[in-house]
């Protein structure tokens, strides 16, 4: 039975990264060939960077996920301290569903519904460029919202109200108290939000597609268009560079909870 | 002495349910007061309202003379230690003694001598550096009660203590907390539902039940003198019995007429009389007053508490002598043994032990936390 | 001052309620009032009639989203059960093996299959050297359902396993204590108590397969088109746009109403 499991395991493992290792040993091959390793070469990676538009769509892609990523960490963690001074359910009910639906919206939806209000709202407005890099700002602080708040709530539900309280009673005022008390004990959640909007809107891809003006292409939307053309390897270059990017940020993260952890156990 | 707190009229409701209903207290300076009451009696309401965590729907409350219902609780001089402690898990011991000092912006040579000083008052020298979270939960009360007298407060708060430590530690603590109330010379306003804690501790103690103060007094005056059959079974054991005041000094209970020291009353006026059990003689048939069947004989070390069935209606007996389960026996009491009350709408609600069990008496008591 | 303070508090939240209406809520109505206008804003039927040209790949998409999360679930539950019983540590760095390809852009997941089933790819140049033909995968349903499976397993495994790594070890065993063997403790234990992991991994995998367009585009090899690709086509051009927005709109109706029907039967079953 354990040996079974074991092979069961590993085969689901070695299946799920195949093609990703293929991905990899091909983007060092000499030729412009899928199939056959024709010789080790770093050709295609020298294509890359020779390339403006990697670059451009590199720099894109950081600047909207780290404006997205601000933008939805600040309003959510606020949204998520002042939903709990909500003294209605039904109010705090109806807000965190709607904050909820495009969690659960298919992406294409979420993507089209926001494509139609700004295309509605540039004719309205006579607008010629209708869809620009505002507008894929803000579908993707819309489809972070949910997750900051999702990863803020629980730590300040799990917050003893006492404490806020025992701050003003020492002389703060609320927002002293929320910077001096709050923050350090939401911090976590905060951080964990923030890193989550950031991959989530690092990663995106159907969304931006129907949100981004022409002039904004980020890295998801440069391998969707390179890989309408011709198949080359250069793609595997640039994607070999991203899954060896997130493979030492997951590493760097898991390291620093793992710190985190040591930390934790030695506090108890 | 100085009046320093006091409330007027105050009321307030949670959902429609009235938790504080015209509530009128004085707390005079240096005093140590506790209130006292069973959970969901409206005295932790009563302090956040000091506190300035609630606002009253009612009444107005004055620190001074001075009404303080708008001021915010970071600008009254009152400082409370809550019922967890509420220490900042994200501070050591030493800024969790100073956060008061440090946002006042006072100067860090300063912050440290007072740090220390107030460290070694609660004796917890040396634990400058230790994490809040690794204390035992005395330690921890003792740096909560340091972060909140350390910016010298007028009156200091304390929801329950002692409510999370064992018994031991509960007691050394509560001569602590007299004696560095004593030294510091601050008003203490004390919660809690223990009423021997209350009695031990308090110059004044106030007695709350459903919303509303039933007495206010002394330790003593409270134990010998309840206002009401609830402030009667609360404080101690007490046999609670209908009784007719015949005329000055003379009172009939459970058919016969007994001599007592109260007067003032209308003549024939129906009471409520309570018997402290430890007042009970237990004696002959023949010489009894009253005579019943003991129903229940439990040991409690240095007495036996026995139940004895008068008439239908339970007494509670302490006594040093051992009588059978089924005896028939008489019971004595002296004249000055006998209180007599007024009759309430707690009158017939307590004092009769015939269901009376240990455990129900520890349920109860376990039912401490957030009234 | 106490009350101002208060609801200066609630205030907080205001930004993102303001937030929330203008690009969640409002975007929303933009779907319905696309629905139901032609493209000059008049109010019309046109759309949801124009509807029925697409029920077969609507049923084909379904369908086939249906058979990949039921794969998805049959592979992924023994694999979460199977992680769930390893040593906290190993536990550990097979979740992290199973993030990694999570955090990889699905572009690329999904072109690195298609370079291994291509004609000319990796499986084809293998089996050639081994004179063993070539296999036509590209282009055919199951190159699309394999895709699906591969891109989103780890959103069935991962839910299941949190749930199943935090199953109370007593329960299971009381329930072996109670006389029930292995497969019985799994099956009346364990199953029903990760009902709430199951329901999240299953709407986790249904939900992006169902709108899927990529994946169909690449190993579909434009043979045949699932209803993310229609959706698609028509906002590549602004006089389709309204049935393109009728059609969003039955897609989201449709997920919707899945998600609460299967949120009602976790409930029930953890309830009973």
């Amino acid at each position: 039975m354990k040996v079974l499991s074991r092979i069961y395991t590993a085969l689901i493992f070695i299946i799920l990264y195949i093609p990703i290792l293929v991905l990899m040993l091909f983007s060092f091959n000499s030729t412009a060939n899928t199939g056959d390793m024709t010789g080790l070469s770093l050709y295609w990676y020298r294509e890359l960077f020779s390339s403006p538009d990697t670059f451009n769509a590199l720099k894109n892609t950081l600047v909207l996920a780290v404006s997205a990523s601000v933008i939805s960490t600040v309003i959510g963690t606020a949204a998520a301290v002042g939903l709990c001074k909500f003294r209605k359910n039904f109010w705090r009910n109806s807000v965190l569903s709607v904050t909820n639906i495009p969690m659960m919206n298919p992406d294409i939806v979420t993507g089209i519904s926001m494509m139609l209000l700004f295309v509605f709202l540039g004719n309205a407005f006579g607008s010629d460029e209708k869809l620009s890099f505002f507008t894929l700002l803000i579908a993707h602080v819309t489809f972070c919202l949910p997750y900051v708040i999702l990863s803020v709530r629980p730590k300040i539900l799990s917050m003893p109200r006492a404490l806020p309280e025992a701050a003003q009673d020492l002389g703060c005022t609320p927002l002293q108290s929320f910077f001096k008390v709050e923050l350090p004990q939401i911090l976590p959640g905060v951080i964990s939000g923030f890193i989550l909007a950031f991959t989530l809107s690092l990663d995106d891809f159907v969304i931006s597609y129907f949100t981004t003006g022409n002039d904004f292409q980020t890295l998801p939307l440069l391998i969707y268009s390179m890989t309408k053309k011709e198949v080359k390897p250069d793609i595997y270059a640039l994607s070999t560079l991203m899954i060896v990017a997130v493979t030492v940020l997951l590493i760097l993260s898991n390291l620093s909870s793992k710190e985190k952890n040591a930390e934790r156990r030695l506090t108890l | 002495m100085k009046k320093i707190i006091e409330l007027r009229n105050i009321s307030k409701e949670f959902e429609d349910e009235k938790v504080l209903d015209s509530i009128n207290l004085e707390i005079y300076d240096k005093q140590f007061v506790t209130l006292l009451g069973p959970s969901g009696c409206g005295k932790t309401t009563t302090l956040r309202i000091v506190g300035g965590f609630e606002t009253p729907d009612e009444g107005e409350i004055l620190f001074e003379g001075q009404s303080i219902n708008h001021l915010p609780a970071h600008k009254r001089h009152i400082n409370t230690v809550f019922q967890k402690y509420a220490l900042f898990p994200h501070l050591n011991v030493f800024e969790n003694v100073a956060f008061s000092l440090r946002v006042q912006k006072i100067p860090n040579q300063e912050v440290v001598k007072r740090v220390k000083e107030m460290l070694e008052l609660v004796a917890l020298k040396g634990f400058e550096r230790k994490n809040v979270t690794k204390l035992s939960g005395g330690q921890q009360q003792r740096v909560a009660i340091a972060r909140a007298l350390i910016s010298h407060p007028r009156v200091l708060l304390l929801d329950e203590p002692l409510g999370a430590l064992d018994l031991k530690l509960r007691k050394d603590m509560q001569n602590e907390l007299k004696k560095i109330q004593k030294q510091t010379g601050i008003t203490f306003i004390y919660v809690t539902h223990d009423q021997e804690e209350a009695l031990s501790m308090s110059d004044v103690v106030v007695v709350m039940a459903e919303g509303k103060i039933q007495q206010i007094g002394s330790p003593t005056d409270i134990y010998n003198e309840p206002e009401n059959a609830f402030v009667a079974d609360f404080i101690g054991e007490s046999n609670i019995v209908d009784g007719v005041m015949n005329e000055d000094y003379k009172v009939t209970f459970s058919g016969h007429t007994f001599q007592c020291v109260d007067k003032g009353f209308e003549p024939n006026e129906a009471v409520d009389v309570v018997v402290r059990p430890e007042d009970v003689d237990v004696v002959s048939v023949a010489e009894g007053m009253l005579q019943g069947t003991v129903t229940s004989v439990t040991f409690k070390g240095v007495h036996y508490e026995i139940i004895v069935d008068i008439g239908g209606f339970k007494w509670m007996i302490q006594s040093t002598d051992f009588v059978d389960v089924g005896a028939n026996i008489g019971i004595y009491i002296e004249p000055d043994a006998i209180h007599i009350m007024k009759k309430s709408e707690f009158s017939g609600q307590y004092g009769d032990y015939s269901t009376f069990s240990d455990e129900i008496e520890e349920l109860g008591n376990s039912e401490t936390v957030g009234d | 001052m106490e009350k101002s303070g208060k609801n200066l508090g609630r205030l907080t939240a205001a930004p993102h309620v303001v937030w929330a209406v203008l690009f969640i809520l409002a975007p929303l109505l933009f779907v319905l009032y696309y629905t139901f206008t032609d493209a000059y804003g008049v109010f019309t039927w046109e759309n949801i009639f124009a509807l029925k040209e697409h029920a077969n790949t609507f049923l084909l998409s379904v369908s086939l989203s249906v058979i990949a999360t039921f794969i998805c679930f049959l592979i992924g539950y023994p694999l979460a059960y199977i992680i769930a019983g390893y040593k906290e540590k190993s536990q550990k760095i097979m979740i992290t093996l199973l993030m990694l390809p999570m955090w990889t852009n699905l572009l690329i997941r999904t072109y690195s299959m298609m370079a291994i089933m291509d004609d000319g790819g990796f499986l084809n140049s293998i089996l050639g050297a081994l004179n063993l033909g070539k296999v036509h995968l590209i282009g055919t349903k199951g190159a699309v359902i394999f895709g699906m499976v591969y891109d989103f397993l780890p959103y069935m495994v991962l839910p299941i396993y949190t749930i199943i790594s935090k199953l109370d070890e007593n329960l299971l065993e009381a329930a072996r204590d109670l006389g029930c063997n292995t497969v019985q403790v799994l099956w009346k234990v364990v199953l029903p108590l990760s009902s709430s992991g199951i329901v999240s991994g299953i709407t986790m995998v249904f939900v992006p397969s169902i709108s899927t367009f990529y994946i169909s585009q690449k190993l579909g090899g434009g043979t045949f088109e699932l209803i993310g690709d229609t959706i698609e086509r028509q906002f590549q051009n602004v006089s389709t746009y309204n049935v393109g927005a009728a059609i969003s709109l039955v897609m989201m109706i449709l997920v919707l109403v899945s998600l609460a029907i299967m949120n009602r039967f976790a409930d029930e079953e953890e309830a009973g």
